[in-house]
């Protein structure tokens, strides 16, 4: 696939751009990247995204997609090799459910962050979400088992 | 055989609403738990560990909680009359809309909370929560593109996402003598409003009207301070 047919609109420091950029190396999808300016955004992202005028967009053959985690199970449906959604329905549940609870912490988990305003606050909420998905991981590898899946990217920013 | 199906749910809640909707335009029989919120039943709390709350459905034994999580399993484990577009990037942007509905991290457009603040405050503040709705529901009303419904001639996903507003804002409008959302203000939700909620399959699994306005009542006198 030409690589003009897939743009990604982001920054070089959003985690949710990541994601994406992610999931096209892992299934080997050429694209072109566009590096926005967030106090200063370019008229194709505003045109893109205009409801919320923010990265990652996602634009495949002139259609632009917003949301990662919507891109990311766009990019799973559009290019099947090396999947990220687990087959079976009930795992698929599964892998969203927990890719909620990773975005919704976001904010707990930030509040903890270099960031933050209030360094040593907030702690106690960031840990107990944090031991929940640590549980949840158990002693497995990747939150999809022995290779990387759609939970894995949602999570991993949590790296940086 | 099939497997069993539960769903525990609380009958005033709009996203346990959502869940029975898409269950009854699927067919899908289904045995329906009430819980008891201030008492949480073993199954309840061993189902959904992480947030304890209603919708959960059990499946088979497995349990899934979070309603859209939960609808987006019912459109995939009952592929049969299909609530989403076969084309991924038709089903790509259903979920955009619904984000929009339900609540976007940082989004300014948020219906959920602004309806929250609504039902919630009194006075200049009702006001100023009452526009801002308005504000969220104009973009809904944008998304319809003259459209019977959401989905297009006939409603879908992004529809029973969207279809607690209609049910809760008319509740709400009854409560406090208003009018949010009409003719003259937003003319297509307004009508899409209508269509909605006359559909059988919504209708048969609407709770009682007058019930829930007296829930709401006991809502906000449990707000007022002591």
């Amino acid at each position: 696939m030409a690589s003009e047919d897939v743009v990604l609109y982001g920054t070089w420091s959003s985690s949710f751009v990541d994601r994406v950029k992610w999931a096209l190396k892992m299934k080997g999808v050429e694209y072109q990247f566009v590096e926005e300016d967030l106090l200063n955004k370019s008229p194709m992202l505003l045109q893109y995204n205009p409801v919320h005028k923010k990265v990652p967009v996602l634009v495949h053959a002139g259609k632009p997609i917003a949301e990662s985690t919507v891109i990311l199970q766009y990019i799973d449906e559009v290019w099947p090799q090396n999947p990220i959604m687990p087959e079976d329905p009930y795992d698929r549940a599964t892998a969203r459910f927990w890719a909620k609870f990773i975005d919704e912490k976001e904010a707990v988990w930030a509040a903890i962050g270099p960031c933050t305003n209030e360094p040593g606050k907030n702690v106690e909420p960031a840990l107990a979400a944090l031991r929940v998905l640590d549980d949840h991981l158990g002693g497995r590898k990747f939150f999809s088992g022995d290779t990387i899946g759609y939970v894995d990217l949602v999570a991993g920013w949590m790296i940086k | 055989m099939a497997k069993e199906v539960k769903l525990l749910g609380f009958w005033a809640s709009a996203y346990v609403v959502r869940v029975q909707i898409a269950l009854n335009f699927k067919g899908i029989e289904y045995e329906y738990v009430e819980e008891d919120l201030k008492k949480k039943s073993e199954l309840l709390l061993q189902s959904n560990p992480v947030y304890r709350q209603v919708p959960v459905l059990v499946h088979g034994g497995k349990p899934i909680p979070e309603s859209m999580v939960i609808l987006e399993y019912i459109e995939e484990a009952w592929p049969e009359k299909p609530l989403l577009p076969q084309d991924p990037y038709q089903r790509a942007m259903a979920p955009t809309f619904k984000n929009k509905i339900y609540r976007s991290r940082s989004s300014p457009f948020q219906c959920l909370p602004s309806g929250v603040k609504y039902f919630t405050t009194k006075g200049e503040d009702q006001l100023k929560a009452k526009e801002e709705l308005v504000e969220n529901l104009r973009i809904l009303e944008g998304a319809l593109q003259g459209n019977k419904f959401f989905a297009g001639e006939t409603a879908g996903m992004v529809d029973i996402v969207a279809g607690w507003l209609p049910f809760w804002i008319r509740r709400m409008e009854g409560l406090f003598g208003d009018k949010v959302v009409e003719e003259d203000n937003l003319p297509h939700l307004n009508a899409w409003f209508q269509d909605y909620l006359s559909l059988p399959f919504v209708r048969e699994k609407l709770p009682p009207p007058d019930k829930v306005c007296a829930h709401l009542r006991g809502l906000l006198a449990s707000l007022e301070p002591n």
